[in-house]
């Protein structure tokens, strides 16, 4: 039996698969501006070995980039572990199994989403905040 | 009907980028929560990121971003407009296309450090 899909027609009938259905295409959309800005900002503007912990605190000094990273976190965890259920729906036949696997996917993103957004808030721009690049 | 043709490439494609950013997503959580152990540890996990291996994972990660990204495009397109399935194929050979075009830059900028002969970062020079 296929549940869900996150591709292809629109399913009908209003419920949670039309939602996910939405979900995708409009984080979809946010995503790739969030993505992509944030893949310029860590390694063009940037290089990778000038991202360290001085680089962040400077960033965080302004609320607006916690919350581009908030946001980026929230919508790419959602969207991603959305497409894990989909993928589990799948190919996965057993009522057992789907029950474990589902509720393992469903605590991972609770459990990640925590993680993130307690590192996000309670970040602090100490005193001590290393060197500005590796090398 | 579908077997084999590039519907079924895309889809597939779309598929494993996702779950192979889906994965790199909990490693990048993780490791961002290192900013809790204050500037030390956290920018030993960056000199990870620095090394020539995983700058190559990097930019493979970026690919599947790219890739991910565009197709995403080529699908609520299909989705949203009456002609999208006819041109299904086409978008799909722009959406590589794109990729490729897009994945240049960052591999000159990202590999740049650690390839004496491109010298476009002034970032890593400065201590």
């Amino acid at each position: 039996m296929r549940i869900s899909t996150g591709y292809g027609t629109k399913p009908a009938g209003g419920g949670f698969e039309t939602f996910s259905w939405y979900f995708f295409r409009v984080s979809g959309v946010l995503l790739i501006f969030l993505v992509i800005i944030h893949l310029i900002v860590m390694h063009v503007t940037t290089d990778v070995a000038c991202t360290t912990y001085q680089f962040v605190a400077q960033r965080y000094d302004n609320p607006l980039w916690r919350l581009f990273d908030w946001l980026l976190l929230t919508l790419a965890l959602l969207h991603g572990m959305n497409g894990l259920r989909v993928v589990i729906d799948d190919y996965v036949r057993g009522r057992g199994a789907r029950l474990v696997l589902l509720s393992t996917a469903g605590t991972l993103t609770l459990v990640f989403f925590m993680l993130g957004t307690i590192t996000l808030i309670t970040f602090q721009h100490s005193a001590n905040v290393g060197v500005s690049c590796l090398h | 009907m579908y077997k084999g043709q590039s519907g079924m490439w895309s889809w597939l494609l779309h598929r494993v980028t996702g779950l192979g950013i889906l994965l790199f997503l909990f490693i990048h959580i993780v490791d961002v929560s290192l900013l809790g152990f204050g500037p030390r540890v956290y920018d030993e996990g960056i000199a990870l990121f620095d090394s020539v291996i995983v700058r190559l994972l990097s930019l493979s990660l970026i690919g599947a971003v790219l890739l991910h990204a565009f197709n995403g495009v080529r699908i609520m397109v299909i989705d949203f407009w009456r002609k999208g399935v006819k041109y299904q194929l086409a978008m799909f050979i722009i959406a590589l296309a794109l990729t490729i075009a897009g994945f240049i830059p960052f591999a000159i900028y990202i590999l740049a450090p650690v390839l004496p002969f491109l010298h476009i970062h002034t970032t890593t020079i400065t201590k």
